[in-house]
Protein backbone atom coordinates (compact mmCIF):
# COMPACT_ATOMS: atom_id res chain seq x y z
CA UNK A 1 0.00 0.00 0.00
CA UNK A 2 1.72 3.62 -0.90
CA UNK A 3 2.24 5.83 2.29
CA UNK A 4 -0.41 8.67 3.17
CA UNK A 5 -0.80 11.09 5.98
CA UNK A 6 -3.22 10.12 8.70
CA UNK A 7 -5.17 12.81 10.16
CA UNK A 8 -7.65 12.38 13.13
CA UNK A 9 -9.25 15.71 13.31
CA UNK A 10 -11.74 16.03 16.53
CA UNK A 11 -14.23 18.47 15.35
CA UNK A 12 -16.30 18.64 12.24
CA UNK A 13 -14.88 22.11 11.19
CA UNK A 14 -11.02 20.57 11.22
CA UNK A 15 -11.77 18.17 9.06
CA UNK A 16 -13.38 20.23 6.42
CA UNK A 17 -10.31 22.44 6.73
CA UNK A 18 -7.94 19.88 6.20
CA UNK A 19 -10.44 18.37 3.28
CA UNK A 20 -10.04 22.46 1.74
CA UNK A 21 -6.22 22.25 2.34
CA UNK A 22 -5.57 19.37 0.92
CA UNK A 23 -7.94 19.14 -1.84
CA UNK A 24 -7.64 16.19 -4.57
CA UNK A 25 -5.20 14.65 -2.40
CA UNK A 26 -7.62 13.63 0.84
CA UNK A 27 -9.54 11.27 1.08
CA UNK A 28 -12.18 10.29 4.12
CA UNK A 29 -12.02 7.19 6.17
CA UNK A 30 -14.98 5.65 8.48
CA UNK A 31 -15.34 2.36 8.50
CA UNK A 32 -12.78 1.61 5.49
CA UNK A 33 -14.33 -1.50 4.87
CA UNK A 34 -14.69 -0.63 0.78
CA UNK A 35 -11.83 2.24 0.90
CA UNK A 36 -8.88 0.42 2.48
CA UNK A 37 -9.49 -2.17 -0.27
CA UNK A 38 -9.25 0.48 -2.58
CA UNK A 39 -6.14 1.63 -1.30
CA UNK A 40 -4.55 -1.87 -1.70
CA UNK A 41 -5.45 -2.12 -4.77
CA UNK A 42 -4.22 1.18 -5.49
CA UNK A 43 -7.36 2.37 -6.85
CA UNK A 44 -6.86 5.20 -4.42
CA UNK A 45 -3.63 7.44 -3.73
CA UNK A 46 -4.58 9.63 -1.45
CA UNK A 47 -1.79 12.19 -0.01
CA UNK A 48 -3.84 12.70 2.95
CA UNK A 49 -6.57 10.36 4.62
CA UNK A 50 -8.89 12.04 7.45
CA UNK A 51 -10.38 10.01 9.73
CA UNK A 52 -13.81 10.91 10.51
CA UNK A 53 -14.16 8.75 13.21
CA UNK A 54 -12.36 11.43 15.64
CA UNK A 55 -15.11 13.96 15.06
CA UNK A 56 -16.74 14.38 18.76
CA UNK A 57 -19.80 17.31 17.17
CA UNK A 58 -20.92 14.14 14.92
CA UNK A 59 -24.59 13.28 15.57
CA UNK A 60 -25.46 10.54 17.64
CA UNK A 61 -25.64 7.19 16.14
CA UNK A 62 -29.20 7.34 16.17
CA UNK A 63 -31.53 10.52 17.24
CA UNK A 64 -35.40 11.05 16.71
CA UNK A 65 -37.17 14.26 16.64
CA UNK A 66 -38.87 17.00 14.24
CA UNK A 67 -40.46 14.21 12.08
CA UNK A 68 -37.71 11.74 11.24
CA UNK A 69 -34.67 9.79 12.34
CA UNK A 70 -30.71 10.84 11.78
CA UNK A 71 -28.54 8.26 11.75
CA UNK A 72 -24.36 9.41 12.53
CA UNK A 73 -22.07 9.10 9.45
CA UNK A 74 -19.94 6.69 11.97
CA UNK A 75 -22.34 4.52 13.22
CA UNK A 76 -21.35 0.80 12.21
CA UNK A 77 -23.59 -1.53 11.30
CA UNK A 78 -23.57 -4.17 13.69
CA UNK A 79 -25.16 -1.17 16.03
CA UNK A 80 -27.50 0.24 13.66
CA UNK A 81 -29.27 -3.58 13.13
CA UNK A 82 -29.93 -3.55 16.93
CA UNK A 83 -31.58 -0.15 17.63
CA UNK A 84 -34.39 -0.26 18.62
CA UNK A 85 -35.79 2.66 17.05
CA UNK A 86 -34.61 1.67 13.58
CA UNK A 87 -36.02 -1.76 14.25
CA UNK A 88 -39.36 -0.16 14.96
CA UNK A 89 -39.57 2.21 12.55
CA UNK A 90 -36.87 0.89 9.46
CA UNK A 91 -37.27 -2.75 9.53
CA UNK A 92 -36.20 -2.98 6.04
CA UNK A 93 -33.78 -0.94 6.49
CA UNK A 94 -32.29 -3.48 9.08
CA UNK A 95 -32.82 -5.69 6.89
CA UNK A 96 -30.51 -4.76 4.56
CA UNK A 97 -27.89 -3.81 7.09
CA UNK A 98 -28.21 -7.12 8.40
CA UNK A 99 -26.98 -8.49 5.48
CA UNK A 100 -23.94 -6.33 4.22
CA UNK A 101 -20.64 -8.25 4.23
CA UNK A 102 -20.08 -10.35 7.21
CA UNK A 103 -20.42 -9.80 11.08
CA UNK A 104 -16.39 -8.35 10.68
CA UNK A 105 -17.58 -5.91 7.82
CA UNK A 106 -20.37 -4.86 10.21
CA UNK A 107 -18.59 -4.36 12.99
CA UNK A 108 -16.98 -1.36 10.68
CA UNK A 109 -18.90 -0.55 7.98
CA UNK A 110 -20.87 2.82 8.38
CA UNK A 111 -24.11 3.14 6.63
CA UNK A 112 -22.38 6.66 5.56
CA UNK A 113 -19.65 4.56 3.89
CA UNK A 114 -22.31 2.67 2.35
CA UNK A 115 -23.98 5.38 1.01
CA UNK A 116 -20.75 7.51 -0.28
CA UNK A 117 -19.10 4.26 -2.01
CA UNK A 118 -21.96 4.59 -4.68
CA UNK A 119 -21.81 1.00 -5.61
CA UNK A 120 -25.07 0.54 -7.73
CA UNK A 121 -25.32 -2.68 -5.63
CA UNK A 122 -24.89 -0.96 -2.25
CA UNK A 123 -26.97 -2.90 -0.17
CA UNK A 124 -29.01 0.05 1.88
CA UNK A 125 -29.68 2.14 -1.03
CA UNK A 126 -33.00 0.74 -2.34
CA UNK A 127 -34.44 0.92 1.58
CA UNK A 128 -32.83 4.60 1.48
CA UNK A 129 -34.64 5.80 -1.16
CA UNK A 130 -37.78 4.10 -0.46
CA UNK A 131 -37.69 6.30 2.44
CA UNK A 132 -36.84 9.36 1.18
CA UNK A 133 -33.44 9.34 2.96
CA UNK A 134 -31.37 13.13 2.71
CA UNK A 135 -27.80 13.62 3.75
CA UNK A 136 -26.49 15.94 5.94
CA UNK A 137 -23.38 17.75 4.14
CA UNK A 138 -21.01 19.22 6.44
CA UNK A 139 -18.70 21.67 4.15
CA UNK A 140 -17.32 25.09 4.23
CA UNK A 141 -20.20 27.30 3.53
CA UNK A 142 -21.82 25.19 6.49
CA UNK A 143 -24.46 22.74 6.34
CA UNK A 144 -26.92 21.46 3.59
CA UNK A 145 -29.26 18.59 2.90
CA UNK A 146 -29.73 16.38 -0.53
CA UNK A 147 -32.04 13.60 -1.10
CA UNK A 148 -30.20 10.48 -1.78
CA UNK A 149 -31.55 10.33 -4.93
CA UNK A 150 -30.00 13.38 -6.35
CA UNK A 151 -26.51 12.48 -4.39
CA UNK A 152 -25.53 9.47 -6.36
CA UNK A 153 -24.21 10.23 -9.58
CA UNK A 154 -22.67 7.48 -10.98
CA UNK A 155 -20.92 4.13 -9.95
CA UNK A 156 -18.44 5.69 -7.47
CA UNK A 157 -19.78 8.82 -8.27
CA UNK A 158 -21.63 11.41 -5.75
CA UNK A 159 -22.28 14.85 -5.25
CA UNK A 160 -19.89 15.55 -2.63
CA UNK A 161 -17.62 18.04 -2.68
CA UNK A 162 -14.14 17.92 -2.29
CA UNK A 163 -14.51 19.66 1.12
CA UNK A 164 -17.38 18.25 2.45
CA UNK A 165 -18.42 15.85 4.90
CA UNK A 166 -21.72 13.83 4.90
CA UNK A 167 -22.55 13.97 9.06
CA UNK A 168 -25.53 12.23 9.30
CA UNK A 169 -28.53 10.60 7.09
CA UNK A 170 -32.30 11.40 8.32
CA UNK A 171 -35.11 9.66 7.54
CA UNK A 172 -38.57 10.94 7.67
CA UNK A 173 -40.49 9.03 9.83
CA UNK A 174 -43.44 7.45 7.66
CA UNK A 175 -46.85 9.93 8.34
CA UNK A 176 -49.00 6.92 7.71
CA UNK A 177 -48.97 3.01 8.00
CA UNK A 178 -46.38 1.83 5.66
CA UNK A 179 -45.06 -2.36 5.52
CA UNK A 180 -41.69 -2.79 4.16
CA UNK A 181 -39.61 -5.52 3.12
CA UNK A 182 -35.95 -5.89 1.46
CA UNK A 183 -35.08 -8.44 -1.09
CA UNK A 184 -31.13 -9.82 -1.85
CA UNK A 185 -29.71 -12.47 -4.21
CA UNK A 186 -26.07 -13.35 -3.81
CA UNK A 187 -24.26 -16.17 -4.97
CA UNK A 188 -23.30 -17.27 -1.36
CA UNK A 189 -25.11 -16.34 2.04
CA UNK A 190 -21.58 -14.39 3.52
CA UNK A 191 -19.52 -11.71 2.38
CA UNK A 192 -21.00 -11.24 -1.03
CA UNK A 193 -22.15 -7.90 -3.09
CA UNK A 194 -26.05 -8.29 -4.27
CA UNK A 195 -26.31 -9.46 -7.92
CA UNK A 196 -29.84 -8.08 -7.15
CA UNK A 197 -31.69 -5.92 -4.39
CA UNK A 198 -34.97 -4.72 -4.01
CA UNK A 199 -36.82 -2.97 -0.91
CA UNK A 200 -40.49 -2.19 -1.05
CA UNK A 201 -42.73 -0.31 0.63
CA UNK A 202 -46.65 -0.11 0.08
CA UNK A 203 -49.05 2.40 2.38
CA UNK A 204 -52.58 2.55 3.08
CA UNK A 205 -53.58 4.55 -0.06
CA UNK A 206 -52.20 1.58 -2.34
CA UNK A 207 -48.83 3.32 -2.98
CA UNK A 208 -46.17 0.67 -4.07
CA UNK A 209 -42.43 2.12 -3.91
CA UNK A 210 -39.33 -0.27 -5.14
CA UNK A 211 -36.03 0.85 -4.28
CA UNK A 212 -33.75 -1.46 -6.82
CA UNK A 213 -30.11 -2.23 -6.55
CA UNK A 214 -27.51 -3.86 -8.84
CA UNK A 215 -29.81 -2.99 -11.55
CA UNK A 216 -28.83 0.42 -13.22
CA UNK A 217 -25.37 2.19 -12.61
CA UNK A 218 -27.14 3.85 -10.18
CA UNK A 219 -29.54 2.23 -7.35
CA UNK A 220 -33.32 3.85 -8.27
CA UNK A 221 -36.49 4.41 -7.19
CA UNK A 222 -40.33 3.95 -8.88
CA UNK A 223 -43.56 4.03 -7.81
CA UNK A 224 -46.60 2.75 -8.80
CA UNK A 225 -49.88 5.05 -7.88
CA UNK A 226 -52.76 2.52 -9.68
CA UNK A 227 -52.86 0.72 -6.35
CA UNK A 228 -52.82 -2.55 -9.04
CA UNK A 229 -49.50 -3.76 -6.84
CA UNK A 230 -50.62 -3.51 -3.46
CA UNK A 231 -53.63 -5.23 -4.40
CA UNK A 232 -52.43 -9.03 -3.50
CA UNK A 233 -56.44 -9.70 -4.65
CA UNK A 234 -56.29 -7.97 -8.00
CA UNK A 235 -55.32 -10.52 -10.73
CA UNK A 236 -51.72 -12.04 -11.07
CA UNK A 237 -51.21 -11.37 -14.69
CA UNK A 238 -52.28 -7.65 -14.59
CA UNK A 239 -50.22 -7.35 -11.20
CA UNK A 240 -47.43 -8.33 -13.83
CA UNK A 241 -47.95 -6.58 -16.38
CA UNK A 242 -48.34 -3.53 -13.95
CA UNK A 243 -45.09 -4.98 -12.41
CA UNK A 244 -42.83 -5.11 -15.39
CA UNK A 245 -43.43 -2.08 -16.42
CA UNK A 246 -43.02 -0.60 -13.14
CA UNK A 247 -38.85 -1.86 -13.25
CA UNK A 248 -39.10 -1.56 -16.96
CA UNK A 249 -36.28 1.37 -16.39
CA UNK A 250 -33.73 -1.47 -14.83
CA UNK A 251 -29.97 -1.55 -16.96
CA UNK A 252 -28.54 -3.81 -15.18
CA UNK A 253 -25.15 -4.67 -16.59
CA UNK A 254 -23.40 -8.46 -17.34
CA UNK A 255 -20.50 -9.48 -14.95
CA UNK A 256 -19.07 -12.42 -13.03
CA UNK A 257 -22.00 -12.05 -10.66
CA UNK A 258 -24.49 -12.68 -13.29
CA UNK A 259 -25.70 -11.72 -16.97
CA UNK A 260 -27.78 -9.05 -17.34
CA UNK A 261 -30.66 -11.43 -18.35
CA UNK A 262 -30.84 -13.16 -15.41
CA UNK A 263 -30.56 -10.21 -13.33
CA UNK A 264 -33.67 -8.56 -15.15
CA UNK A 265 -35.83 -12.14 -14.43
CA UNK A 266 -34.31 -12.08 -10.83
CA UNK A 267 -35.55 -8.40 -10.69
CA UNK A 268 -38.93 -9.76 -11.21
CA UNK A 269 -38.93 -12.44 -9.07
CA UNK A 270 -37.37 -10.28 -5.96
CA UNK A 271 -39.60 -7.63 -6.61
CA UNK A 272 -42.55 -9.98 -6.23
CA UNK A 273 -41.22 -11.53 -3.32
CA UNK A 274 -40.32 -8.11 -1.61
CA UNK A 275 -43.98 -6.69 -2.83
CA UNK A 276 -45.88 -9.73 -1.13
CA UNK A 277 -43.81 -8.94 2.21
CA UNK A 278 -44.41 -5.68 2.60
CA UNK A 279 -48.16 -5.84 1.54
CA UNK A 280 -48.58 -8.84 3.88
CA UNK A 281 -46.66 -6.71 6.72
CA UNK A 282 -48.92 -3.73 5.92
CA UNK A 283 -51.78 -6.01 6.49
CA UNK A 284 -50.52 -7.52 9.81
CA UNK A 285 -49.78 -4.14 11.16
CA UNK A 286 -53.26 -2.84 10.75
CA UNK A 287 -54.56 -5.97 12.20
CA UNK A 288 -52.30 -5.02 15.15
CA UNK A 289 -50.53 -8.08 14.79
CA UNK A 290 -46.31 -7.87 14.20
CA UNK A 291 -44.39 -10.18 11.66
CA UNK A 292 -40.87 -10.90 11.82
CA UNK A 293 -39.06 -12.34 9.27
CA UNK A 294 -37.60 -10.80 5.86
CA UNK A 295 -38.54 -11.73 2.71
CA UNK A 296 -35.40 -13.07 1.85
CA UNK A 297 -35.91 -15.91 3.75
CA UNK A 298 -38.01 -18.96 3.17
CA UNK A 299 -40.58 -18.40 0.18
CA UNK A 300 -38.31 -19.20 -2.11
CA UNK A 301 -40.31 -19.37 -5.79
CA UNK B 1 5.26 9.91 4.61
CA UNK B 2 4.84 9.89 8.36
CA UNK B 3 4.60 7.94 10.84
CA UNK B 4 2.54 7.94 14.10
CA UNK B 5 3.05 6.40 17.25
CA UNK B 6 0.28 4.35 18.81
CA UNK B 7 -0.50 2.47 22.09
CA UNK B 8 -2.47 -0.18 22.15
CA UNK B 9 -3.40 -3.15 24.27
CA UNK B 10 -2.52 -6.83 22.47
CA UNK B 11 -3.32 -9.72 23.79
CA UNK B 12 -3.43 -7.90 27.73
CA UNK B 13 -0.45 -6.27 27.01
CA UNK B 14 0.26 -2.55 26.63
CA UNK B 15 2.34 -2.23 23.49
CA UNK B 16 3.79 0.90 21.90
CA UNK B 17 4.85 1.22 18.42
CA UNK B 18 5.47 3.90 15.52
CA UNK B 19 3.97 2.76 12.31
CA UNK B 20 3.67 4.34 8.85
CA UNK B 21 -0.47 5.23 8.41
CA UNK B 22 -0.57 3.19 5.52
CA UNK B 23 -0.02 0.16 7.63
CA UNK B 24 -2.73 -2.51 7.65
CA UNK B 25 -3.19 -3.93 11.44
CA UNK B 26 -2.49 -7.54 10.00
CA UNK B 27 0.42 -6.65 8.62
CA UNK B 28 1.69 -4.66 12.01
CA UNK B 29 0.81 -7.56 14.63
CA UNK B 30 2.32 -10.02 11.87
CA UNK B 31 5.74 -8.00 11.23
CA UNK B 32 6.27 -5.57 13.92
CA UNK B 33 4.63 -7.75 17.18
CA UNK B 34 5.59 -11.47 15.05
CA UNK B 35 2.07 -12.49 16.40
CA UNK B 36 1.50 -14.87 13.01
CA UNK B 37 -1.08 -16.84 14.07
CA UNK B 38 -3.43 -13.98 12.40
CA UNK B 39 -2.99 -15.04 8.78
CA UNK B 40 -3.35 -12.81 5.44
CA UNK B 41 -5.04 -14.96 2.95
CA UNK B 42 -7.83 -12.57 0.43
CA UNK B 43 -6.73 -9.56 2.01
CA UNK B 44 -9.98 -7.67 1.05
CA UNK B 45 -11.96 -8.76 4.06
CA UNK B 46 -13.56 -11.98 2.01
CA UNK B 47 -12.37 -14.65 3.69
CA UNK B 48 -12.06 -13.73 7.85
CA UNK B 49 -8.71 -15.46 8.07
CA UNK B 50 -7.03 -12.47 9.77
CA UNK B 51 -10.17 -12.24 12.08
CA UNK B 52 -9.18 -10.20 15.35
CA UNK B 53 -10.92 -8.75 18.43
CA UNK B 54 -11.03 -4.99 18.74
CA UNK B 55 -12.62 -4.07 21.69
CA UNK B 56 -14.94 -7.07 21.85
CA UNK B 57 -15.73 -7.16 18.36
CA UNK B 58 -14.56 -9.57 15.77
CA UNK B 59 -12.98 -7.50 12.87
CA UNK B 60 -10.79 -7.87 9.91
CA UNK B 61 -7.76 -6.83 10.81
CA UNK B 62 -6.36 -6.42 6.86
CA UNK B 63 -9.06 -3.66 6.45
CA UNK B 64 -7.86 -1.65 9.69
CA UNK B 65 -5.11 0.60 9.73
CA UNK B 66 -2.77 0.56 12.31
CA UNK B 67 -3.31 3.36 13.32
CA UNK B 68 -6.86 2.99 14.16
CA UNK B 69 -6.55 0.85 16.35
CA UNK B 70 -4.44 3.50 18.88
CA UNK B 71 -6.11 3.25 22.33
CA UNK B 72 -8.15 -0.16 21.36
CA UNK B 73 -7.66 -3.45 23.05
CA UNK B 74 -7.11 -6.14 20.59
CA UNK B 75 -7.18 -9.85 21.20
CA UNK B 76 -5.67 -12.19 18.46
CA UNK B 77 -5.62 -16.03 18.71
CA UNK B 78 -2.58 -16.04 20.61
CA UNK B 79 -4.32 -14.09 23.35
CA UNK B 80 -7.31 -16.81 23.26
CA UNK B 81 -5.46 -19.52 25.44
CA UNK B 82 -2.35 -18.93 27.09
CA UNK B 83 0.86 -20.79 27.18
CA UNK B 84 0.64 -25.10 27.32
CA UNK B 85 -3.18 -24.31 28.25
CA UNK B 86 -5.53 -23.83 24.86
CA UNK B 87 -8.89 -22.17 25.47
CA UNK B 88 -11.69 -24.07 25.27
CA UNK B 89 -12.72 -23.45 21.85
CA UNK B 90 -9.26 -24.13 21.04
CA UNK B 91 -8.93 -27.53 22.41
CA UNK B 92 -13.48 -28.41 20.91
CA UNK B 93 -11.50 -27.76 17.71
CA UNK B 94 -8.75 -30.51 18.29
CA UNK B 95 -11.16 -32.88 19.78
CA UNK B 96 -13.36 -32.68 16.74
CA UNK B 97 -10.54 -32.56 14.31
CA UNK B 98 -11.94 -29.80 13.20
CA UNK B 99 -8.45 -28.71 11.67
CA UNK B 100 -7.55 -29.41 7.85
CA UNK B 101 -4.98 -27.63 6.12
CA UNK B 102 -5.22 -24.85 9.07
CA UNK B 103 -5.17 -21.66 6.90
CA UNK B 104 -8.47 -20.28 8.56
CA UNK B 105 -8.38 -21.79 11.64
CA UNK B 106 -7.51 -18.85 13.57
CA UNK B 107 -9.65 -16.67 12.22
CA UNK B 108 -11.98 -19.23 12.78
CA UNK B 109 -11.76 -19.96 16.32
CA UNK B 110 -11.44 -16.14 17.13
CA UNK B 111 -15.16 -15.66 15.08
CA UNK B 112 -16.36 -18.82 17.38
CA UNK B 113 -15.02 -17.20 20.46
CA UNK B 114 -16.26 -14.11 20.06
CA UNK B 115 -19.74 -15.99 18.76
CA UNK B 116 -19.99 -17.97 22.31
CA UNK B 117 -19.51 -14.60 24.22
CA UNK B 118 -22.57 -12.85 22.85
CA UNK B 119 -24.39 -16.03 22.77
CA UNK B 120 -23.02 -18.76 24.94
CA UNK B 121 -25.64 -21.54 23.90
CA UNK B 122 -26.05 -21.14 19.87
CA UNK B 123 -27.35 -23.21 17.55
CA UNK B 124 -25.91 -24.85 15.08
CA UNK B 125 -27.88 -22.49 12.56
CA UNK B 126 -26.46 -19.37 14.89
CA UNK B 127 -22.67 -21.38 14.39
CA UNK B 128 -23.35 -21.41 10.88
CA UNK B 129 -24.62 -17.18 10.56
CA UNK B 130 -21.71 -16.53 13.48
CA UNK B 131 -18.61 -18.00 11.19
CA UNK B 132 -20.47 -16.74 7.53
CA UNK B 133 -17.35 -14.13 7.51
CA UNK B 134 -15.07 -17.06 7.56
CA UNK B 135 -13.91 -18.97 4.68
CA UNK B 136 -12.61 -22.71 4.50
CA UNK B 137 -11.41 -23.49 1.21
CA UNK B 138 -10.91 -27.50 2.47
CA UNK B 139 -14.87 -27.20 3.33
CA UNK B 140 -14.72 -28.37 6.60
CA UNK B 141 -17.53 -26.73 7.51
CA UNK B 142 -19.17 -29.67 9.70
CA UNK B 143 -16.59 -30.55 11.97
CA UNK B 144 -16.10 -26.56 12.46
CA UNK B 145 -19.39 -26.48 13.91
CA UNK B 146 -19.65 -29.76 15.90
CA UNK B 147 -16.60 -28.06 17.63
CA UNK B 148 -18.21 -24.67 18.67
CA UNK B 149 -21.21 -26.51 19.46
CA UNK B 150 -19.04 -29.00 21.47
CA UNK B 151 -17.25 -25.82 23.21
CA UNK B 152 -20.63 -24.11 24.04
CA UNK B 153 -22.11 -27.53 25.82
CA UNK B 154 -24.50 -28.49 22.95
CA UNK B 155 -24.91 -31.80 21.64
CA UNK B 156 -22.94 -32.19 18.25
CA UNK B 157 -25.48 -34.24 16.94
CA UNK B 158 -27.20 -30.63 15.96
CA UNK B 159 -25.02 -30.63 12.86
CA UNK B 160 -25.44 -32.10 9.97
Amino acid sequence: MQAFDYARPATTAEAVALLTRHGDQARILAGGTDFVVRLRHGIETPGVVVDIKGLTDLPADVTEGGGSVRIGATAVMADLCRHPVLRARFPALVEAMSVVGSIQIRNRATLAGNVCHASPAADTAPALLVHDARLVIAGTGGERRMPLSEFVLGPGRTALGTAEIVTAAELPVPARPLGTAFARMTRRRGVDLATISVCCSVDADGVTRLGCGAAAPVPFLVTDISGILADVNAPGPARDVALDRLIAQARPISDVRASREYRLAMLRVLSRRALLAAAQRLAASQNGKARTGGADRGDRA
Amino acid sequence: MTTTRIELTVNGTAVTLTVGAHRPLLEVLRDELNLTGTKECCAVGECGACTVIVDGRPVNSCLMLAVEVSGRHVTTVEGLGCAGRMSRMQQAFLDRGAVQCGFCIPGMVVSATSLLEAEPHPSAEQVREGLSGNLCRCGGYNRIVAAVLAAAGEAPEETR
